[in-house]
């Protein structure tokens, strides 16, 4: 888009009030027929401008389109980078390094990550954890799950499992055996095939450009 | 005579008043049932191990929301029942479809909460979405109940319309609730949808939550509130309606491009962080013109009224808006630091007191509102002991609640965000921190004074009036 917050900011202000000002000509500033006025120019401009700018959002927010991965990102490694130019990380795909030992067609992806996403949604996942960082705050938010540390440094050698998604998986199926912290998540009954795809929905999440939500993700460690 | 709408003859309640009186004691129970699962929520921060496996937090968390929200807006629709036949002259057209669609969402309701109950999580398929838990944050309701939804709000749109046509009177305060009212049933069902994409699907679901509860509902409390007043302090229609005007041209001034403050972090361009920082730090503004409107009437009128609960609740309401939804979003909304503080513990804070201000504060004055016209010939004030008592209670608890929440959203922000990195560990280790800890059992000690507010107002509604105290004036 060619326009930057603030022109349409002080566009949405000016175009109202003086749309505003034009109707309500001959009318006092107390009069109830200016503050009508100004309330349906107002909704009205706004209005417009949101669906004005949900169309560029939907278009800029398409899978592959940058701002949000392709679905076979799941067969790449992937990694937060530091963007010194915008202050803060910005997701990067590396090496091909495939997904629970296969490589993925787009087909096969898309279908994988849409049952993860229904998985996510059955389950009410969003009821402990944050999606995006929106969601109940009992547990964590799941948006860089699949880049955390603490699956390698805690739950690989806790199960055993060789890869992340192995390690992913087998901690998933029992949660409450395998207790971190006070807290304990509920065994959710996953079976094999939605813990695959929950766990690409959630390695595909993580590759989307959050403006760096959350922020300083693992840099500590 | 300079004011408002002919007040009602005492006895004689239009059949919509009668309805508004289900909606508000079915609104009631629900109160109790928030109660009931926030409190083991709350108990299960304290004591992570409590009903995990037969009723975990998920579950009552997801009870303790939607039951909060449908009372919330099952107590608003109640008043629009309520002031609708007082504002047309007449009776409600429709109103046989209105008790029926309304029986109909009862029973519906009951289901649903029993389905989440009992069968609380499902297969990830299409079905579990239609029939058990759509999974999304406020809008679980599965889809087959979405619909009974948009019925139900349909039929309501329905009798405000057809009322008004057949009144062949339309006032501002109606003109207002009409064009409201089309926005919030259309909103609805952007959230009536499933999408793989998380980002387009956050992006329209918070159409529903955002624009519900920052834009519309607070509209339609903007009208249910200018009602009351006029019903309360006598306050001329004029003053109302003009007022009325100059906070819908903020709430959808501001609130709409608003929404853009939950847009900053789910995958949406740049320049959401700008415009949405930018209007929803305007948002506060309606919710100012709102305390002042208030207090101007109620000072004009040197707090004379024939109903004291309402009259507390009604400016408690402002204040609670103001301070709810406008201090601690405004806390929170600028990216610099939402960037840290959000989905931590502080959006809970912001949520508990935000609601309780904008919303219980209306739905109390509706409700004493309307048991002053059942109980009492309308022109002996209302007054009792214990109102005032349900009244400190219930504000003493939720200033405790929202407190605890800000501190520990506080410490969470700090220690998770800013030093550890967000991380599973950086989680552990913000929610073990004694700053955070400490909070928990202050939480729940107000939650219990809340919950004791709740039960002397329950006994307070069915007794007020009864008596022959507080005939004072």
């Amino acid at each position: 888009m060619d326009y930057s917050w603030i022109q349409i900011a002080v566009a949405a202000i000016f175009f109202s009030a003086v749309v505003t000002l034009v109707l309500s000509r001959g009318y006092g500033w107390l009069s109830p027929t200016f503050w009508r006025n100004a309330a349906v120019v107002s909704s009205l401009v706004m209005t417009f401008i949101l669906l004005w700018l949900t169309f560029d959002t939907a278009d800029q927010v398409r899978p592959g389109s940058g701002r949000i991965p392709d679905w076979t990102v799941i067969n790449y490694e992937i990694k937060l980078v530091w963007d010194a130019e915008k202050h803060r990380q910005v997701p990067a795909v590396g090496r091909e390094t495939g997904f629970f030992g296969k490589t993925w067609t787009a087909e096969e992806a898309f279908d994988l990550i849409n049952k993860g996403k229904m998985t996510l949604q059955s389950r009410n996942c969003m009821e402990c954890h944050q999606i995006l960082g929106n969601g109940a705050y009992y547990a964590t938010d799941l948006t860089r799950a699949w880049l955390d540390p603490w699956w390698e440094e805690r739950i690989m050698p806790l199960t055993g499992a060789k890869t992340r998604e192995e390690a992913m998986m087998a901690w998933l199926k029992d949660p409450p055996a395998m207790p971190q912290g006070p807290r304990k998540m509920p065994n959710l009954r996953f079976s094999d095939e939605e813990l695959v795809a929950l766990i690409a929905f959630l390695k595909w999440m993580s590759a989307i450009d959050t403006n760096g939500f959350p922020p300083r993700f693992a840099v500590a460690q | 005579m300079a004011t408002s709408f002919a007040r009602p003859k005492a006895q004689e309640l239009f059949e919509s008043q009668k309805l508004a009186l289900a909606y508000f004691a079915v609104a009631i129970v629900l109160f109790g049932a928030q109660l009931i699962f926030g409190l083991i929520a709350a108990y299960q921060y304290i004591n992570p191990d409590f009903l995990l496996d037969k009723l975990p937090f998920m579950t009552n968390r997801t009870l303790h929301v939607n039951a909060m929200i449908v009372w919330l807006l099952v107590g608003l629709m109640g008043g629009v029942y309520w002031f609708l036949p007082l504002e047309t002259g007449r009776e409600v057209v429709g109103i046989k479809l209105a008790k029926f669609i309304w029986w109909v969402i009862v029973a519906g309701v009951t289901v649903v909460v029993l389905v989440y109950l009992f069968v609380q999580i499902g297969p990830g398929n299409a079905f579990t979405l239609w029939f058990i838990n759509e999974g999304r944050e406020y809008i679980e309701a599965p889809r087959w109940a979405d619909i009974a939804i948009v019925a139900w709000v349909a039929v309501f749109l329905f009798n405000v319309i057809a009322t008004t046509l057949a009144a062949r009177r339309i006032t501002g305060l109606l003109g207002v609730l009409i064009f409201d009212l089309v926005a919030l049933g259309a909103l609805y069902t952007a959230g009536m949808h499933y999408t793989v994409n998380v980002t387009m699907d956050q992006y329209l679901w918070w159409w529903v939550v955002h624009l519900w509860v920052e834009a519309t509902w607070e509209v339609l409390v903007g009208v249910l509130m200018g009602w009351s007043l006029m019903y309360l302090l006598g306050t001329p229609r004029k003053l109302i309606e003009t007022w009325l005007f100059l906070e819908v041209a903020l709430v959808f001034g501001t609130g709409i491009l608003g929404l853009g403050h939950h847009y900053f972090w789910i995958g949406t361009p740049e320049y959401w962080i700008g415009l949405g920082g930018f209007f929803s730090a305007l948002e506060p503004l309606p919710l100012v013109a709102m305390v002042v409107h208030a207090l101007y009437d109620a000072g004009a009128h040197r707090m004379h009224t024939v109903n004291r609960p309402a009259l507390f609740w009604a400016i408690a309401q402002a204040f609670g808006n103001f301070i709810g939804a406008g201090v601690w979003g405004f806390m929170q909304t600028l990216p610099q630091i939402n960037m840290y503080s959000h989905g931590t513990q502080l959006a809970a804070a912001h949520g508990h007191l935000a609601f309780f201000g904008a919303y219980l504060g209306t739905v109390m004055t509706l409700i004493y509102i309307a048991v002053q016209n059942v109980r009492r010939p309308v022109m002996i004030p209302l007054d009792s002991k214990y109102w005032s008592w349900a009244f400190a209670l219930l504000i003493l608890g939720i200033v405790g609640i929202a407190g605890s929440f800000t501190i520990s959203g506080f410490s969470q922000t700090m220690v998770e965000r800013a030093e550890l990195g967000s991380t599973w560990s950086a989680f552990i280790q913000s929610y073990t921190h004694p700053w955070y800890t400490n909070t928990l059992g202050w939480r729940y000690l107000f939650a219990w004074i809340f919950v004791a507010g709740y039960l002397v107002l329950v006994y307070d509604l069915l007794t007020i009036g009864k008596r022959r105290e507080g005939h004072a004036a």
